[in-house]
């Protein structure tokens, strides 16, 4: 009963309480949308313990929607996708917290639009039918650049366009893509139908047209995730967005980016994605960023834009550990995402709480606030350290697995991604030390306030996760394992006969 | 219901609808001639034009109905519901710019009630254009609209800019028209006929491309590439919908364009489909109003000429369905054109309601702040805007899947990569007007107070808000309705060629 229910739910869900929260006083919105936004972790949890791994896709609903057209409504949720529904719902209940105090105008329709927002997201994590998938996907645009664009910092307005325009520019070719497949797939079978499952099976003889289509689902991904060279809208939506907005950039759009390279571009082009130079080419974009990323971040001067940067570098090792294509790159690749999403949400919620007393976000304006804020100080030391990937923490067991992974397909790759963990530590301790450590020599942060007890529930919750994956990973890990496994088995043999012929018609 | 179009009485039948029109018309004259001063006259002319649209409606629908269909030798007219479709959203259209006039003519203190009459007139000339079986027909509809249409241009007679608007668009129209006309003279030189289903017999007979037929197939496509638009015979839009008042350019933007395109797609489809010259011709000309329109549209900063060339841009869109070539082309062409009248009349209305004088002073960054003022006003523009843009959720995304859809099963992938990067480039001038209105401080408290459109202009925004919303969440019945209208035309190749005997 719960199966079939639970995720047309959590769809729909968010969008009537985004309606209650236009419609109830100003003054009420935030503790309705905090409601709303708990009821919905509170369905979406027992997805985590009714669950089968062995299953593949369960929880499924399917209802026509245009059907002369193929378009159906089809949801459902496999070891990939859960973990991004239930860190999804996680995020959003402390985002609304963390904006209690933050956000100050317009509140009624900042709460709905993140509700909105939640719909979007959990949306493209379950679509399992091109079209709404692509509906979802851009669906969950407008809110986000409205929270960026209405609520955001000094150059928002140009933050926003831009982040807009670079994901519209990627999503648009991918939907040009979509169509192409459908009818592809459609005139091979006679069945025209856009359902992701439909479309795998019968997916064959594309001929010159499969670097083509790949190349479109690509960008749409490599913009989203963001891969180097795509990543410069980041910075930008990062910094001017305010602190709910960047944790949920950072915790979960990102995410849709790696999502769909797993989901889509490498099961539904093996062979191109296998392919020598795109392999070389992905290596290369992702040792770039995590190498690049890590560097940039060190010498930026704004906390929050340093971040940003990094996440940069945490998305490089989540995309080869989906390359290596091993068991344990997979998933400390589906690992990092997690903890990605955990722990710089965290971090942006720190960066967010210090900015509320402070009004900068300038390193240089802090130093030596430990002894000021101890508790802040001591939060914030925890999430570096896992952001860098401390043993005992989440950090350690995703980079360890994608590094142990990608070992035994590219070792030279796994060598160099190695030096990215030391640049991770490099700007984060150089950056905590310059906030905490250094003497307290400005006279404005003599007077910060710790935290509040609203500002540790917010922390808590994902301080006790970052503990959790980093001591017993293996709830995780089981879960995730017969998907991965799925994954592998479904690509590799795929991409192979398409190399060997070429190979035996060489002279 | 089949009718014997060559027997008076069926024939009429087959008119029915332009019949019930023009008997309208003369009704509006006569109690024009007899009451024209006040206010009052104006509104009573706006509703008697309302119900003369209402019982056309009604009129088209009875026939439609009854599945009327043509039967024995081909005649002036089509009877199939391709005309149906598109009659419905000549009327539509006109209705809501009849809507959104009432208030706007006496804003403006432009009391003079053959306003309606001309649009009546236009309206007409528009249904003769998509029911045409004959190019003698299609231009006649041409010729009784575009007059109808250059008088509304420089309505406002008081504005030099109207006039300049009217007496532009009067010498190139002339022009397009006498291209149109030479075009058919050669057309009728080569295969003796201007009925469009003999001429299309007679174009899958030729064996070898007639250099004459050919001359007249390019001359005819200037003539429509101009009344639709088109990159390079667009010079004439920004100031015609500039300088015209704000309703008559939203009728021109959405019904003039779609009248035209109803032809040429009937002339193409039953006339040409043996001729595979236009193909390219039509698909470089849908490259070039794609790029040109948006780019043009993004360096605009008045809001009315942003939306004249972005309309120039959507006629690319339109264009790409017509290079497809393909029942599915035709289809998607009146999906598409109904999102386009809907979401292109809305964002003018709410230009109307925000501007004065013309509107044409009204910049982009005046919306600034209209948000927080005027909330469902703003909300009904973001969502016009975010059609345009093509975003899904609203009729404007489901009418450029189904042209892309046309497009790549038509197999050009090219032109449907094409066309959503041009919708790339039109997030560039879309999103500033939510930006303006969401994202800046209102200049003044009462910087949006005179914002207004009368209760029936509220209407008709409220109308189009509604339907841009509901067919792009639940576009099923629209969608079958333009497969069946789009399937009712059929390229002469499956025509029967004429028995030599005969």
């Amino acid at each position: 009963m719960y199966a079939r229910w639970v995720l047309t739910a959590l769809l729909a869900w968010p969008l009537v309480a985004a309606l209650v929260v236009m419609l109830v006083p100003a003054a009420r919105a935030k503790q309705v949308a905090f409601g709303a936004s708990l009821v919905e972790l509170a369905l979406s949890i027992p997805l985590w313990w009714t669950f089968v791994p062995e299953a593949g896709m369960q929880f499924v609903a399917d209802q026509a929607w245009i059907a002369a057209w193929g378009i159906r409504y089809t949801v459902g949720v496999d070891g990939i996708s859960l973990f991004m529904v239930l860190l999804t719902t996680f995020l959003m209940p402390l985002s609304v917290l963390g904006s209690w105090s933050y956000i100050t105008k317009r509140e009624p329709a900042f709460y709905a639009l993140l509700l909105v927002l939640t719909t979007g997201m959990i949306g493209v994590f379950i679509a399992l039918d091109l079209f709404l998938f692509y509906v979802m996907w851009e669906v969950m645009l407008i809110p986000m650049y409205f929270i960026i664009g209405v609520w955001g910092g000094e150059s928002r307005l140009y933050a926003a366009i831009k982040f807009f325009i670079y994901t519209f520019f990627g999503s648009l070719l991918m939907l040009v893509a979509i169509v192409v497949l459908y009818i592809h797939v459609g005139r091979a079978t006679g069945t025209y139908s856009f359902s992701y499952l439909h479309l795998l099976a019968n997916l064959s003889g594309l001929g010159p047209l499969a670097p083509w289509l790949f190349g479109a689902f690509f960008l749409a991904f490599a913009i989203k995730v963001p891969m180097f060279p795509f990543h410069t809208w980041l910075p930008d939506a990062h910094v001017e967005a305010p602190t709910a907005g960047s944790v949920i950039l950072a915790g979960i759009l990102l995410k849709m980016g790696t999502y769909g390279f797993l989901r889509f571009a490498l099961p539904l082009f093996p062979a191109v994605a296998l392919s020598q130079p795109v392999q070389a080419a992905i290596v290369a974009l992702s040792l770039i960023g995590i190498i690049y990323g890590g560097l940039v971040a060190m010498v930026q001067p704004d906390f929050k834009k340093l971040i940003a940067y990094s996440s940069v570098a945490h998305l490089g090792f989540v995309m080869l550990g989906i390359w290596a294509l091993t068991l344990q790159s997979v998933q400390g690749a589906l690992l990092v995402m997690i903890n990605h999403g955990i722990s710089t949400g965290a971090l942006f919620f720190l960066v967010g709480m210090i900015y509320e007393r402070r009004h900068s976000r300038l390193i240089d304006a802090y130093g030596g606030i430990a002894r000021v804020v101890p508790l802040f100080a001591a939060i914030l030391t925890i999430v570096s350290l896992s952001s860098i990937g401390l043993p005992g923490t989440n950090g350690f067991i995703g980079e360890f697995l994608v590094l142990l992974g990608a070992f035994r397909t590219y070792p030279v790759a796994a060598g160099i991604a190695t030096t990215g963990v030391i640049v991770a530590a490099a700007y984060l301790l150089w950056a905590l030390q310059r906030v905490l450590f250094n003497p307290l020599d400005k006279h404005e942060n003599e007077k910060l306030t710790d935290l509040s007890p609203r500002e540790l529930a917010v922390l808590v919750p994902l301080l006790a996760c970052i503990v959790w994956i980093g001591v017993y990973p293996k709830p995780f890990l089981r879960r995730m394992e017969p998907a991965a496994r799925h994954l592998i088995e479904q690509v590799r043999p795929a991409a192979a006969p398409a190399q060997s012929p070429a190979l035996g018609a060489a002279p | 219901m089949s009718l014997d179009l060559s027997a008076y009485r069926e024939l009429l039948v087959a008119l029915l609808p332009e019949l019930v029109l023009t008997a309208w018309a003369m009704v509006l004259l006569l109690f024009i001639a007899w009451r024209h001063r006040t206010a009052g006259d104006l509104r009573a002319t706006g509703w008697l034009t309302l119900a003369a649209l209402a019982s056309t409606a009604a009129a088209v629908w009875w026939l439609w109905w009854n599945t009327a269909r043509a039967q024995g030798l081909p005649g002036m007219v089509a009877v199939d519901d391709f005309r149906w479709v598109t009659d419905w959203l000549f009327l539509g259209a006109a209705g809501l710019t009849v809507l959104v006039s009432f208030s706007y003519l006496e804003r403006e203190a432009l009391l003079a009630p053959e306003y309606y009459l001309l649009l009546v007139f236009a309206t007409l000339g528009m249904m003769l254009m998509a029911g045409g079986a004959d190019l003698m027909v299609i231009f006649l509809g041409l010729e009784l609209m575009s007059v109808a249409v250059y008088v509304l241009a420089g309505f406002d007679r008081k504005s030099p800019r109207a006039a300049e608007a009217a007496l532009k668009y009067f010498l190139l129209g002339a022009f397009a028209s006498g291209f149109l006309l030479y075009g058919i003279a050669l057309i009728y030189g080569a295969t003796a006929t201007t009925n469009i289903a003999l001429l299309g017999v007679q174009v899958s007979l030729m064996q070898t491309p007639n250099v004459m037929l050919l001359a007249g197939l390019a001359l005819l496509l200037i003539g429509f590439a101009f009344k639709v638009a088109a990159v390079p015979f667009h010079m004439w839009v920004p100031d015609v919908y500039d300088g015209a008042p704000t309703p008559v350019t939203a009728f021109m933007a959405t019904g003039v364009k779609a009248a035209a395109f109803a032809a040429l797609f009937r002339v193409l489809t039953e006339g040409f489909a043996a001729a595979a010259a236009w193909r390219d011709i039509v698909w470089w000309l849908a490259v070039v109003t794609m790029a040109g329109g948006n780019l043009l549209a993004l360096a605009q900063r008045s809001l009315k000429r942003m939306l004249a060339y972005s309309s120039v841009a959507h006629a690319g869109y339109l264009l790409v369905a017509v290079a497809s070539g393909t029942a599915a082309g035709r289809s998607a062409f009146l999906v598409y054109l109904v999102a386009y009248t809907l979401m292109s009349l809305g964002a003018f209305a709410l230009l109307a309601a925000k501007g004065r004088r013309g509107e044409s002073d009204v910049l982009i960054d005046d919306l600034a702040g209209l948000a927080a003022q005027r909330p469902w006003l703003a909300f009904a523009l973001a969502t016009c805007m975010l059609s345009l843009l093509g975003f899904p959720g609203t009729a404007g995304f489901i009418g450029k899947w189904y042209i892309l859809v046309a497009a790549t099963g038509a197999g050009d992938n090219l032109l449907a990569a094409l066309l959503v990067l041009a919708s790339v480039v039109s997030a560039g001038y879309y999103l500033p007007v939510i930006m303006a209105m969401y994202m800046k401080p209102e200049p003044s408290d009462g910087a949006h107070a005179g914002a207004r459109l009368g209760r029936l202009g509220d209407a008709a925004v409220a109308l189009v808000v509604a339907g841009l919303l509901v067919f792009g969440v639940w576009p099923n019945r629209l969608l079958d309705l333009a497969q069946a209208a789009g399937d009712s035309l059929r390229p002469a190749a499956t025509a029967q060629p004429p028995s030599p005997g005969r």
